[in-house]
């Protein structure tokens, strides 16, 4: 997070992060909430931060903890779901597809 | 602006130089998709290939496709990449062409890096990763059309899933391309890669095979040398490039713009902007996700790639001879046989793109005449070329022998070619269907006779050496024949008779 260096005795997240991270997310937040998240979620980093006291110069870094690799499947197809039976659990259908809200801010 | 009128005069002007590098996504050739089993199908009815994983259903768990990725492999060994130990990542952003919200894609780990695509005029470009990711849902948008088709205010859009989970390779060039040209070329040759290797079907109108075009300009520091690697230029992102064509307008369109607004003190920002066909011009999107954050972080549910050297080894046995080789194969071919001739590279070019250059190899190994084996497959062929591709080289050979042996005019062996390409039947017994009998020596000079007599005039010119006049004659012969003679052999009897009739003077 942006204020880490700078704040590393207080809380290593501040308001405007949770103000970024709320709207990348798509939540409305009142001011208080703001606050409240501000201060929770800084207390569950700081307790992450914990971790990075260990020293780990020589441990490689791992993205799983499974000691697994490569599992895969054959490039054999299957039958999926009934159409009807999922475009039934829409809210909006449309010639056999999902009908969404428009996109905000143009055609990508 | 037209590709010939690109290449005739530089686009920028003098003392600047474009910096470009594309990222092509294509779609692999599998049965199934990336991370479930349903149908990898282009054309189906909407939503019909869907299933928990595809739609992001809770409780579902994606597993990868071996197929998928021995493709990957087998592209990145043509593009002489290293293959790495790789991981997923999940992108995130909220858009309905992606029912769980986010995308998996291969970030900081990816599976193959460091190769090149070398181009026909010897061009290295140097390609910085081509990694595994899952295509998006298919979008239509409903709503009022601008004037340029663009829609200007959707209503709504609909969504279609079944393109969701398809398996993309996204191959990712560094900025090595110096002109729209090239990287018409480079897409060109990436394309007969991705067909040679049968791990794409590449087909752009289809969407199959998707470049955007990373662009920039600079100031060149030496006026003859562009500089190789000095500081690049902020860059702007071109999407929405639906065609070669569209492809290098849209670049040169772009550089120019950009050195238009540095030339007046201005700055290039840096943006996402797309190509809009009709107006031939890049536009801004302005859209309040332009700074993108999507909070990558390693896919949970997926475990590490690392295919084994064996697996490796087994893989890159399978790959067949690359473009630039089999051009080089058929060029070789042909030169020992015709001596160098530069008119030929392009057709020679041709026929590895048409996938035609095995059946020219093997008529011409087998005795056939190269340059009209060279101009038949070039010429006639591309119609239906994979028809073509079907032809039985034993048939093909022996057309080609008939009309060298001249029992076919050329006129007459394209008409053979053409019906070849419909039916399987022998060139003989379509030559005799098509009423090609041969026209007897005898007959032919017969008729020879008849013209010189009904054009005296004309005649004493070309025996006086008016060689321009063979034409004229030539072409007399042909209506009375009804095509039928061989022009090259009516020359020959002019000429005969010609010599002698100087003798008798």
């Amino acid at each position: 997070m942006a204020n880490n260096e700078a704040n590393h005795n207080k809380h290593i997240i501040s308001s405007d992060d949770v103000v970024h991270v709320a709207a990348l997310a798509r939540l409305e937040l009142s001011e208080d909430e703001v606050e409240l998240f501000t201060s929770q979620l800084g207390v569950v980093l700081d307790y992450a931060t914990v971790i990075s006291a260990v020293d780990t110069t020589d441990v490689t870094p791992c993205s799983h903890p499974l000691p697994l690799q490569n599992v895969l499947r054959a490039d054999e197809p299957k039958p999926g779901l009934n159409r009807q039976d999922v475009l039934a659990q829409a809210p909006l259908v449309e010639d056999g597809r999902f009908r969404v809200p428009p996109i905000l801010g143009g055609v990508p | 602006m037209t590709a010939a009128a690109s290449k005739s005069r530089p686009i920028l002007p003098s003392g600047w130089e474009m910096v470009v590098g594309l990222e092509v996504h294509c779609e692999l050739r599998t049965q199934t998709k990336l991370f479930c089993s349903c149908k990898n199908i282009f054309g189906d009815e909407p939503n019909t290939n869907i299933c928990p994983v595809c739609l992001g259903l809770p409780g579902s768990l994606p597993v990868l496709n071996s197929h998928a990725v021995e493709l990957a492999m087998l592209v990145g060994f043509a593009l002489h990449c290293e293959i790495r130990p790789s991981i997923f990542h999940r992108k995130n952003y909220f858009y309905p062409d992606m029912p769980k919200d986010y995308q998996i894609t291969q970030y900081d780990e990816p599976i193959n890096v460091n190769g090149y695509l070398e181009l026909s005029d010897g061009t290295r470009v140097r390609i910085e990763r081509a990694h595994l990711e899952e295509d998006t849902g298919k979008t239509i948008h409903v709503g009022e059309l601008g004037a340029s088709g663009r829609i200007h205010q959707a209503q709504w859009s609909c969504v279609d899933y079944n393109r969701a989970g398809v398996p993309l390779l996204e191959i990712v060039s560094m900025p090595d391309i110096r002109s729209a040209l090239q990287a018409r070329a480079y897409v060109s040759e990436l394309r007969g890669i991705l067909l040679a290797t049968n791990s794409s079907d590449a087909k752009m109108e289809e969407g199959s095979l998707r470049v955007d075009a990373n662009v920039s300009v600079r100031r060149v520091r030496d006026q003859d040398e562009s500089s190789a690697d000095g500081e690049l230029g902020t860059r702007c992102e071109i999407k929405n490039l639906n065609s070669l064509r569209s492809l290098v307008r849209a670049i040169d369109y772009e550089a120019t713009r950009q050195v238009a607004l540095l030339e007046s003190a201005q700055e290039v920002v840096s943006q996402t902007r797309h190509w809009i066909e009709d107006e031939g011009k890049t536009l801004s999107l302005r859209s309040k996700e332009e700074a993108f954050d999507y909070r990558y972080f390693p896919e949970p549910d997926l475990l590490p790639l690392a295919p084994g050297l064996d697996w490796q080894k087994e893989v890159v046995s399978d790959l067949p001879p690359m473009p630039q080789e089999r051009r080089d194969a058929l060029a070789n071919l042909v030169k020992e046989a015709l001596g160098d001739d530069a008119s030929l590279k392009d057709q020679v070019a041709l026929l590895v793109e048409l996938g035609l250059d095995t059946l020219a190899t093997e008529a011409i190994s087998s005795g056939a005449d190269p340059r009209i084996v060279i101009n038949r497959l070039s010429n006639e062929a591309p119609a239906d070329h994979q028809a073509a591709c079907r032809l039985d080289p034993k048939n093909f050979t022996a057309l080609v022998v008939m009309e060298k042996n001249e029992q076919l005019t050329p006129t007459q062996a394209k008409a053979v070619l053409v019906e070849m390409l419909k039916s399987e039947d022998e060139p003989l017994k379509i030559a005799q269907r098509l009423g090609f009998e041969t026209l007897g020596d005898q007959d032919l000079s017969a008729v020879v006779l008849q013209v010189v007599a009904e054009h005296q005039v004309e005649w004493s010119r070309y025996v006086q050496g008016e060689q321009q006049i063979a034409q004229f004659l030539v072409g007399q012969v042909m209506k009375l024949t009804k095509g039928r003679a061989d022009g090259a052999k009516v020359v020959r009897e002019l000429n005969k008779l010609g010599a002698s009739e100087n003798i008798e003077k």
